[in-house]
């Protein structure tokens, strides 16, 4: 058994009295896609950073990459990549202007940066539009751009938040086959996202309602055990369980 | 490439992709030196003028032979009495008249000084007050050139309103004031919007997720409009200098280190504004009443500060331009040495310190 690539125990995050994440445990295993689930205002984002050593844990401890999440996060950050909802690549400047950047900013060599650019091209089919600025590019290719971009260096990990939010349904598939091939490489995935048909797609995925996980197992046995017939249906439960308390 | 190069290569194709940014960085400064200097200026050259001489001798023709040499007036009516004078203001738009009276040769050096009379045009007042200016400090210079040696009083009298301007150009006033204004646009408000604009659209969060410390990011981010900036004051300096001859009495290198001081300063105020704002709009709306209106007002760039009330005088101190701008006039026109301005440089040192240390902290609490 390897190492695990995220490593939480009992992570809690307050602000004021207010207690955004609580208890938080999981363990996630190198090359495993991870289904981080929740309504908006759970707490995922909030625990994401936690994970990317953005944000310091209240109480507990987590390790990503084998490194503590409080207090090393240089090395924590060096071996994760980070894709946001929003855009995370700059649009007044060229594809090959932002695979230079993150290139440099992750301490790439040139000649590393020079094979990554052109196996992205021919990945992409983009050969010819490495010099074109990035907001001339379709946003669906803007979202898988700035995938490659977070896992330009090769991270252990990578983090995504919603990365698939306001994308067609063409694209978020093939986005995916994209976090598969990433995941069949070895990389660790954990990604969030409010479409319950993309929980399908996850080895594992937990569910968080108000700070706390509520489920954690194989989107099957998570099915199984409330007897649903589609994750769509165990996140209402859990939502009508939370508004209805016993 | 290191990771600080390939950030500050990063922050200037920003610069000079974004047109608007190009347009404020580079046209606006010259256009306010423009404006203030010449297209506002207070000054009046070739003003049409009428001469009433009503006793033509020799001390009264040297008087109008001076008048005319200067390049402030030029005479297009000479009158031997002042019956008609009204006829000539109305017909022929003169601006000033100039009397000399008839007992002004007779009575030169000697016996009660004769009176000169000016008469303007005071249907606009700030011309009219100019030109009266202009023309006694003319005969003023003309009185103590021709006074008579003996005699310790002035061959005639005249009265004079512009007495503590006598040769100082108003574009000398503007000058540090715009150099002020633009280097506060550039160094504060467009790096407090570039900072925010990463807040805003969230590559913040990317930044900061990846090993690059936010201390290299906000540097990376800065070193552009540091050297923009410093590009911007010898621009301005090179204009005032060069076209409005503006001189620098001080030594151009210490003035060029007190520009960059305050180029700092500016720039902390740049972060100090990027910490509290979270949207570009904000950032520009903090610009504004934070730093356009009090270095405008405030400064004592358009009005004086002794001029203001009482109780708005202390808000005066806490507007960096001021302790520039007196710096600046220091410098360049009365040739002071960086000795001479130290409490300008601590001041501005001071804030610049006092914003970093809050900004840092803002950002700290932010992380934790």
């Amino acid at each position: 058994m390897s190492t695990p690539s995220i490593q939480a125990h009992q992570l809690v995050k307050k602000f004021g009295d207010f207690t955004a994440v609580k208890d938080l445990s999981l363990e996630v295993s190198p090359g495993e896609i991870f289904g981080f689930l929740g309504a908006n205002g759970a707490g995922k984002t909030t625990a994401m950073r936690m994970l990317c050593g953005l944000l310091k844990p209240s109480f507990g401890h987590a390790r990503v990459a084998g490194f503590d999440v409080a207090t090393q996060t240089e090395h924590v950050k060096k071996n994760i990549g980070y894709m946001s909802q929003k855009f995370s690549i700059y649009d007044d400047l060229t594809l090959k202007e932002n695979i230079q950047l993150f290139s440099s900013i992750y301490g790439l060599s040139s000649l590393q940066t020079q094979e990554r650019m052109k196996q992205l091209a021919v990945q992409f089919g983009l050969e010819d539009k490495l010099k074109s600025l990035v907001s001339t590019l379709p946003l669906g290719w803007k979202q898988k751009l700035a995938f490659s971009i977070a896992v330009i260096h090769q991270p252990r990990i990578v983090f995504l938040d919603e990365p698939t939010s306001g994308v067609d349904p063409i694209t978020r598939r093939q986005f995916w086959e994209m976090i598969f091939e990433t995941a069949n490489a070895g990389t660790t995935v954990f990604v969030t996202t409010h479409y319950m048909d993309e929980a399908e797609y996850c080895d594992r995925v937990s569910i968080m309602v108000e700070g706390q996980i509520q489920v954690l197992d194989t989107p099957q046995k998570i099915r199984e055990q409330f007897s649903a017939q589609t994750m769509d249906d165990v996140f209402s439960l859990l939502a009508r369980k939370k508004e209805t308390p016993t | 490439m290191s990771a600080l190069a390939a950030f500050v290569k990063k922050e200037f194709l920003h610069i000079f992709r974004d047109k608007r940014t190009l347009l404020i960085i580079f046209c606006m400064p010259i256009a306010l030196v423009m404006i203030f200097g010449v297209v506002i200026s207070t000054e009046i050259y070739d003003a049409k003028i009428a001469i009433v001489n009503a006793s033509s001798e020799i001390h009264s023709q040297k008087l109008i032979e001076k008048i005319n040499s200067s390049n402030y007036f030029k005479t297009v009516s000479y009158l031997r009495s002042s019956l008609g004078l009204e006829e000539v203001f109305r017909a022929q738009n003169i601006k000033l008249a100039i009397l000399i009276p008839q007992n002004f040769d007779k009575d030169f050096g000697n016996g009660p000084p004769p009176t000169l009379q000016l008469i303007a045009d005071a249907s606009d007042l700030n011309v009219a007050t100019t030109l009266i200016g202009n023309a006694s400090n003319i005969i003023q210079a003309f009185a103590q050139e021709n006074a008579p040696p003996s005699g310790a009083v002035l061959p005639f009298q005249i009265t004079t309103r512009m007495y503590y301007n006598p040769e100082q150009r108003d574009v000398f006033m503007f000058i540090p004031g715009i150099l002020a204004l633009v280097l506060m646009i550039v160094s504060a408000m467009m790096t407090s919007i570039t900072l925010v604009r990463e807040k805003e659209f969230g590559t913040w969060r990317v930044l900061s997720s990846t090993p690059l410390p936010s201390v290299i990011i906000i540097v990376g981010k800065l070193i552009p409009y540091f050297l923009l900036s410093s590009i911007n004051a010898c621009l301005i300096l090179g204009l005032a200098v060069f076209v409005f001859g503006m001189p620098i009495h001080g030594n151009p290198v210490e003035l060029f280190l007190v520009c960059l001081l305050f180029i700092f300063t500016s720039l902390s105020l740049g972060i100090f504004i990027s910490s509290i704002a979270n949207t570009q709009q904000a950032a520009i709306l903090a610009s504004m009443v934070g730093l356009f209106l009090p270095t405008t007002f405030l400064s004592g760039f358009i009005f004086p500060i002794e001029n203001m009330p009482v109780w708005l005088q202390p808000v005066a101190q806490i507007v960096p331009a001021k302790w520039f701008i007196e710096a600046i006039k220091r410098i360049m026109l009365k040739g002071a040495g960086l000795g001479q301005v130290l409490t300008q440089i601590y001041v501005l040192a001071g804030m610049a310190t006092v914003l970093l240390a809050i900004s840092i902290r803002r950002s700290r609490k932010q992380a934790t």
